[in-house]
């Protein structure tokens, strides 16, 4: 972990209320995809807590949504403004499991983080497919770089505007040799319930600190509790305990 | 001695810096980031008898200079935070730490402090009775003058360390509650707690904490807390640890002006994790802007003629 300044190389609109930020400076905390980072923003008491979609030597990207006053205040940053981030948290995919051919599900903002990983995961030379679960065609983002990475891509839409029609579980009848996932909770445990094999999944919750330290952000597991800004925000399928 | 050391019931610290119960974990967190031994020491997560989940999340809300917490003492117990928690903590920290306990009983107070009392590293024992979070104990505690005066006293018989009562700000006059504690034996006074308050989702029109209620703290709450502190300075002559908003070394002399020995540091340390290190050095810059040899000098002046 590590809290430093960085310098914002660009910021732009991805859909309506979709942004890409790009942030120079000291990236040598991030270490694995699914981390997150932690970002201070002026006016707002907390930080906000975003998965990093891309990362190289001097920077990394984060994809975000508007959801609320302090996401818009992100959105209206500029170029050469400085932002503070804690960088490095969470724990991460565990890369070493995927075997072969790994099937990567994401759903609305649950889709950045997979990019680093399928980026990752190609590098090692796996066969990587992808289903994106939007709710329809204008909110849909990040398709064509799945596709440059040589990804097999599937994008579902809810209304059926794009691709298959219905959500990330109609296109689930793939060959896959394990599964990683990052969406709504609703979507992890459709995923869940459908799925063939192990895999990993990422999960969110409102955070205090985003370090441990609060207890803010606990969940309950078959491994005992777990804080998902420390111990996760990444859980085995195995150790998953699905309440209510 | 530095010029920023204070004496607390008895015992020396570098610093009056001490970071709260419930935003520093058990400190290795925090030891990441830097060497926790510059702090005049740390009040460790609230301990119970038995370990605690705590509430259903969401726990946090985010608030104008401050946020609500409604964690609700998770802990793992009083005799894994012995077994476990402490010996990692010896290994990045050499000082003595304090020991928050919570309960839902007098029985559970006495049982947890005695068990602590006896850890070496444990140099005071902070007796919580004012977490706003849980039902049936706690700040239950902390809002009758009485019933707090019977758990002291039950404490006090089984603990040697000194006992630092931790008071609610959720009264009408908490310097009653203070000098209660204190007549039935309470070495020392830490306020505020959290201040009990919520927020509604305006989308699902419902609170964002699946408990409701939650505990406020933060900048926002700063000159509640001075206030109090302010009162209960006048009630009582053990020493006060101050809390409640305090992010920058003025505010660390502001609330040792009112009467304040020592003082903790709560939220800021969950949105800036270096947060009482940056506070204590820059404390001598401070002190130098208001011509204040050694820190201790000023505790209570605002009292004076």
């Amino acid at each position: 972990m590590k809290d430093s300044d960085f310098k914002i190389e660009e910021n732009i609109a991805l859909t309506d209320s979709v942004y890409r930020m790009k942030l120079l400076g000291d990236v040598s905390d991030i270490k694995a995809p699914g981390q997150f980072v932690n970002i201070r923003i002026d006016g707002f008491f907390l930080r906000r807590p975003i998965s990093v979609y891309d990362k190289d030597e001097k920077s990394f990207s984060i994809i975000y949504k508007i959801v609320g006053a302090g996401t818009k205040a992100m959105s209206e940053m500029t170029r050469g403004q400085n932002i503070y981030a804690l960088t490095g948290l969470g724990n991460g995919y565990d890369l070493t499991l995927s075997k072969d051919k790994p099937l990567l599900i994401g759903g609305g903002v649950g889709v950045p983080p997979l990019y680093l990983l399928a980026k990752k995961l190609i590098e090692q030379g796996k066969s990587v497919t992808v289903i994106l679960g939007f709710n329809k065609k204008n909110e849909i983002f990040c398709e064509d770089e799945f596709k440059k990475l040589g990804a097999d891509v599937y994008i579902t839409t809810v209304d059926g505007s794009y691709g298959i029609k219905g959500f990330v579980t109609d296109a689930m009848e793939l060959d896959y040799s394990y599964i990683y996932t990052c969406g709504p909770e609703p979507m992890l445990k459709a995923v869940y319930t459908n799925m063939k094999t192990s895999g990993q999944f990422s999960f969110e919750e409102r955070m205090g600190c985003g370090f441990g330290a609060c207890m803010g952000c606990s969940c309950k597991t078959l491994t005992g509790y777990k804080r998902i800004c420390k111990d996760g925000p990444v859980l085995r399928k195995e150790e998953i305990l699905w309440e209510d | 001695m530095g010029r920023l050391s204070v004496n607390l019931c008895g015992l020396e610290l570098d610093n009056p810096v001490i970071p709260a119960s419930g935003t520093f974990g058990f400190g290795y967190e925090f030891a990441e980031i830097y060497d926790i031994n510059c702090l005049g020491t740390f009040s460790f997560k609230g301990t119970t008898r038995d370990p605690r989940f705590g509430n259903p999340t969401p726990r946090i809300a985010e608030c104008p200079s401050a946020m609500l917490n409604s964690v609700g003492l998770q802990n793992p117990g009083v005799d894994k935070v012995i077994n476990e928690e402490l010996p990692k903590l010896k290994k990045c920290f050499n000082k003595k730490v304090m020991a928050n306990v919570s309960g839902f009983s007098i029985e559970d107070y006495v049982y947890t402090c005695e068990k602590l009392d006896k850890e070496d590293i444990v140099g005071w024992l902070e007796v919580n009775i004012s977490c706003p979070n849980v039902h049936g104990g706690g700040m239950s505690f902390g809002t009758d003058a009485s019933l707090a005066a019977k758990l002291v006293k039950e404490v006090k018989k089984v603990v040697s360390k000194p006992v630092i009562v931790k008071l609610t700000p959720n009264v009408t006059d908490i310097a009653t509650i203070a000098l209660a504690c204190e007549e039935a034996g309470a070495d020392g006074i830490s306020l505020i707690n959290t201040l009990l308050g919520m927020r509604l989702n305006l989308k699902t029109r419902k609170p964002i904490l699946a408990n409701t209620f939650g505990g406020l703290s933060g900048p926002a709450v700063l000159p509640l807390a001075l206030r109090m502190v302010y009162q209960v300075y006048e009630k009582v002559s053990v020493p006060i640890i101050g809390m409640g908003g305090i992010s920058t070394a003025d505010d660390v002399i502001e609330m040792m002006m009112a009467g304040a020995s020592a003082v903790q540091i709560g939220a800021a340390n969950l949105v800036n994790p270096s947060a009482s290190k940056d506070i204590i050095e820059s404390l001598p810059a401070a002190m130098d802007k208001y011509g204040i040899k050694e820190l201790k000098s000023v505790i209570g002046v605002a009292h004076n003629g």
